[in-house]
């Protein structure tokens, strides 16, 4: 009820934001007032959905990294007792050992939550949404309602997911990527029961929103710019964006049909992947079905989504470094063409993750190429970041510092991919601790690392306040020596060939793996600091929103990008008067002696315009 | 209570820490921005240096400290291969990495933020962009190159002379079948596995080829002989891992896959070259399986033709020891009856 006349006010807003543009309306006249509930709850102000998107991703990540914490507490100590295990878990932690279960389970919900819930949803939902408005000059994204939708699918896929970690049979333990049979068969684990229907339907619910978010992001970009805001004055964080955006809208429907069909099987005796299959003492009647099809269809995401994952970090750190360099970015338009190569490349390589599933290997070749060609506009955005820090004038604030930490991690994950990419070393790395520590390292904590540049540099204009600095250099540095310290020393265990996801190495079977103990330990305690220093981060977050330094600057980092345009408080609609009309790129940093020019001044008749916009002008 | 104590003490650190960051946070407002961000420059800049050499450092100490954990040589001939690839694409990507990285971290320090001093406007050069792009996609060339030789030589069809081996992966150990003295393993239907009447794999009796296949929980192989594994799931996919060969392959139901190689070591041999007399191969799962994943592990033995011949001979054919439990009908007509009924479900998993 309610709510269509809502969706009737947002239309007409919408047209009044059309009408604003024309004349100088003052757009708070067509405000109506907003209860608490309209204002904070079901909102359609884009910059509220994406502190909805941003909480909810760091609730979900605490949980995560609490999950991560619980099996480092396993792998690292396998022999010890820890009785608040048992508090926590009780009978799955019988006696303060995690029962291999909750082992898998932990480890299952750990990467679900993070690659989809904290840096698919947590990470471009919170930047596209906040962003993409404020710097491209639109009082709001094209579609606020379907974009408070998408906000709300995400929340009920939350809960859907949160709801399975308190069934009886527990969560799906079938890793994130959910192979069936183990995944289709209610015999083949505990997980395997209610909890794997109740991941199903909350991974089918999330891609809903990302694809409502998806379709709202790209249509705003190509729709909704300012006067002026060529796609080549965007800035690169746009751009990541609309990529990200782009590769969602493509590869999500095709993962939805592959848990859809995981669900017939699972529900209604369908064979899309069961065939010539005996557990639990008998015969299943299934014939003519196949996993690697299964495999196929989630891989054709399961790619694309490393890059959606990668792809606002990548923006993100451009943006920092020049910004906080006080230099233009090196090579605007290759940074945008390599972010356009990596995404259609990324389309390409879906197969290097099946490698050893059986696949032709003839297949495989094109999968090789395809792979290791990602590594050419890889090392040019590598370059062009080194070349923006070459002769800039590095400011070391915390957005930056996350930036710099971003590259040297992007090199070091990203080396190893070129490893694993080749199919034959691959056939001797695939499966080991060599893929965790090459995919943490390369989009774990190096899409992190773009999330908390983005916050700390964009927490004054979110909330008016600064985070507290010392706090935020504390959290980055003992971050980044921490993920070194824990991933590095893995590429040795994984190239001894220790199996990945296994819950205990102490069997005797196992002695060859016995000589890691040690290493197992100090990974863990790292591990453990690591997330308590996550902690420190997530305090200094919500202790700034009420007591942080509050922002007196308009433009407190002294940006080109037209959100620091808009007041300290940004209301609904984003610009009290006119939008302001784009003269130039966002990257004028030090031109001709002067720090900074924000993109609406205009240009004078003796500055030489910047040589990419006057192509496209 | 010494939990308590611990979640006390912990909570006390964190408000040290937080009281601290507020002071600090304070000092610097009173010290007005300009003096507090040449500050935080010049630390963190040194950091960054800092953070490089130690980093310098501590990959050394890394490397010596694990590198005796790592892999004994490689034990079968395609490792030999992959290994070598995998040094040349060690030294590829090792001169990036310490390129790169050196040159982030120094240019961090050396162009940390002065008072005074300005970046430069400079943000284009075609010419070395252009060769940027080309170094790194003349490299990946030439790896892809070698991966790709590699590549098809390794998963090309197996020699003739080839012994098969039959693996498969079930919940949660391995099975093997050797197909004995015919050379030709016995057709199998997955409905008629029936672990208490002898039969883990679904042998069909009937077929005369499977009446001397041996089935056994030890994968042995000849030394220097090429081996092809015919590899199979009974219930969700697993993977063989072979480690010291360098080799994997999923098994997957209903998708049969296959893998060669030509083991270089006996078991004697690998114990005497890694000095240790224990040393066993071994065949670990490396695709989640369920909750038992961690321990579904296989002896390997490799061992030279005469032990081979003799290890089989000894063996009893996995018929017999279905006939000794009395779980094959001697009836002929009952056998007759089986037969027809496996003809008629059109089985031909061979």
């Amino acid at each position: 009820m309610s709510s269509e006349v809502h969706f009737g006010q947002v239309q007409g807003a919408q047209q009044a934001v059309a009408a604003v543009a024309i004349h100088d309306g003052d757009h708070h006249a067509h405000h109506h007032h907003q209860s608490f509930i309209t204002k904070y709850i079901f909102s359609q102000d884009h910059k509220i959905i994406s502190r909805q998107f941003l909480i909810t991703g760091m609730i979900w990540a605490i949980i995560g990294g609490f999950f991560s914490v619980i099996f480092r507490l396993q792998l690292g100590f396998p022999d010890k007792s820890f009785p608040f295990l048992e508090t926590i878990f009780g009978h799955w932690a019988a006696g303060g050992h995690i029962s291999p279960e909750l082992y898998y389970q932990l480890v299952t919900m750990h990467g679900t939550i993070m690659i989809f819930f904290v840096l698919t949803a947590g990470l471009s939902g919170t930047f596209s949404n906040f962003l993409i408005p404020l710097q491209l000059g639109a009082r709001d994204m094209a579609s606020p309602f379907l974009n408070m939708l998408s906000y709300w699918f995400f929340f009920v896929a939350s809960i859907i997911m949160l709801s399975s970690l308190f069934i009886q049979t527990g969560p799906s333990e079938a890793g994130w990527t959910a192979y069936p049979p183990l995944s289709a068969l209610r015999e083949a684990s505990e997980g395997s029961k209610l909890g794997m229907d109740l991941w199903l339907i909350s991974m089918a619910v999330f891609v809903v929103s990302q694809l409502l978010a998806g379709l709202n992001y790209i249509s705003t970009i190509l729709n909704m710019r300012t006067k002026g805001m060529s796609m080549t004055r965007m800035p690169l964080t746009i751009w990541a964006l609309f990529f990200t955006a782009v590769l969602g809208v493509l590869s999500f429907p095709v993962l939805l049909s592959g848990f859809i069909l995981l669900l017939f099987d699972r529900n209604l005796g369908t064979s899309f992947y069961l065939s010539d299959i005996y557990i639990a003492g008998h015969a299943l009647p299934n014939q003519g079905g196949s996993p690697i099809l299964y495999e196929h269809l989630f891989w054709f995401l399961g790619h694309p989504e490393v890059y959606i994952v990668m792809l606002p970090g990548m923006g993100i750190t451009s943006d920092m470094l020049a910004t906080h360099s006080r230099k233009p970015i090196f090579g605007y338009l290759a940074m945008v063409g390599s972010l356009f190569a990596i995404a259609s490349l990324s389309f390409l390589v879906w197969a290097h993750h099946m490698f050893v599933s059986g696949m032709n290997p003839f297949l495989g070749a094109f999968f090789v190429l395809f792979t290791l060609l990602i590594a050419v506009p890889s090392s040019v955005k590598v370059f062009n970041w080194l070349a923006t820090l070459w002769r800039g004038n590095v400011q070391f604030t915390v957005p930056n510092l996350f930036a710099i930490g971003f590259v040297s991690l992007f090199i070091s994950g990203g080396l190893t991919g070129i490893w694993l990419g080749n199919s034959a070393l691959d056939l001797h790395l695939h499966d080991t601790y060599f893929v965790i520590a090459h995919f943490h390292l390369v989009m774990g904590i190096a899409a992190f690392f773009g999330m908390f540049a983005g916050v700390y540099h964009w927490f004054p204009k979110m909330f008016g306040r600064f985070m507290n600095n010392t706090l935020g250099y504390i959290h980055f540095w003992v971050t980044f020596v921490g993920a070194y310290l824990m991933f590095w020393p893995m590429h040795y265990e994984g190239l001894a060939g220790m199996p990945r996801r296994y819950y205990e190495y102490s069997a005797d079977a196992l002695a060859v793996y016995h000589r890691f103990q040690h290493l197992n330990e100090f990974i863990s305690v790292i591990a453990i600091i690591v997330f308590a220093v996550q902690i420190l981060f997530v305090f200094n977050f919500f202790y700034s929103i009420f007591k942080g330094r509050p922002v007196k600057d308009p433009n407190p980092w002294k940006a080109n990008t037209l959100e620091w345009t808009t007041p300290i408080h940004v209301g609904h609609g984003n610009w009290p008067g006119e939008i302001p009309e784009v003269h130039r790129w966002p990257y004028d940093y030090s031109k001709n002696g002067i720090d900074f020019i924000p993109q609406t001044v205009p240009v004078s008749p003796a500055e030489e315009e910047v040589q990419e916009s006057i192509t496209t002008r | 209570m010494s939990g308590f104590l611990v979640v006390i003490v912990l909570l006390l650190l964190f408000i040290i820490v937080i009281q601290i960051a507020k002071a600090s946070d304070y000092v610097a407002i009173l010290k007005g921005e300009k003096k507090a961000r040449e500050q935080s420059n010049r630390l963190h800049s040194t950091l960054m240096l800092i953070f490089l050499i130690a980093g310098l450092i501590g990959l050394y100490v890394c490397h010596q400290l694990l590198k005796d954990k790592l892999l004994p040589v490689a034990a079968s001939v395609q490792g030999v291969a992959i290994d070598h690839m995998m040094t040349i694409t060690l030294i590829i990507t090792g001169i990036v990495f310490f390129v790169t990285q050196i040159l982030l971290f120094v240019f961090a320090y050396k162009y940390r933020g002065r008072e005074g001093h300005q970046a430069s406007y400079y943000h284009e050069n075609s010419k070395i962009e252009f060769i940027w792009t080309a170094i790194p996609a003349l490299t990946m060339t030439i790896l892809v190159a070698i991966g790709l030789k590699h590549w098809f030589t390794i998963t090309s069809s197996a020699p003739p002379s080839a012994m098969v081996v039959e693996v498969t992966g079930k919940q949660f150990n391995w099975i093997f079948r050797y197909p004995g003295k015919d050379g030709v393993l016995g057709k199998k239907d997955y409905r008629l596995i029936n672990e208490g009447k002898f039969n883990p794999l679904g042998q069909v009796w009937s077929d005369p080829y499977n009446h001397d296949d041996v089935v056994s929980n030890e994968l042995h192989l000849v030394v220097g002989k090429p081996v092809k594994l015919e590899i199979g799931s009974r219930d969700v996919i697993h993977d063989v891992g072979l480690p010291y060969f360098r080799l994997k392959m999923d098994a997957v139901p209903g998708v049969p896959t296959t893998l060669w190689f030509t083991p270089k070591y006996t078991t004697a041999q690998m114990a005497k070259m890694t000095g240790d007399p224990n040393f066993v191969y071994k065949l670990v799962c490396d695709q989640l399986c369920g909750a038992g994943h961690y321990s579904m592990v296989a002896n390997i033995v490799v061992e030279t033709q005469e032990e081979f011949d003799k290890w089989l001979a000894s063996q009893k054919s996995q018929y017999e020891l279905a006939k000794e439990g009395g779980a094959i009908p001697s009836d002929s007509t009952k056998m007759a009856a089986l037969q027809i009924a496996n003809q008629r479900k059109n089985i031909s998993l061979k």
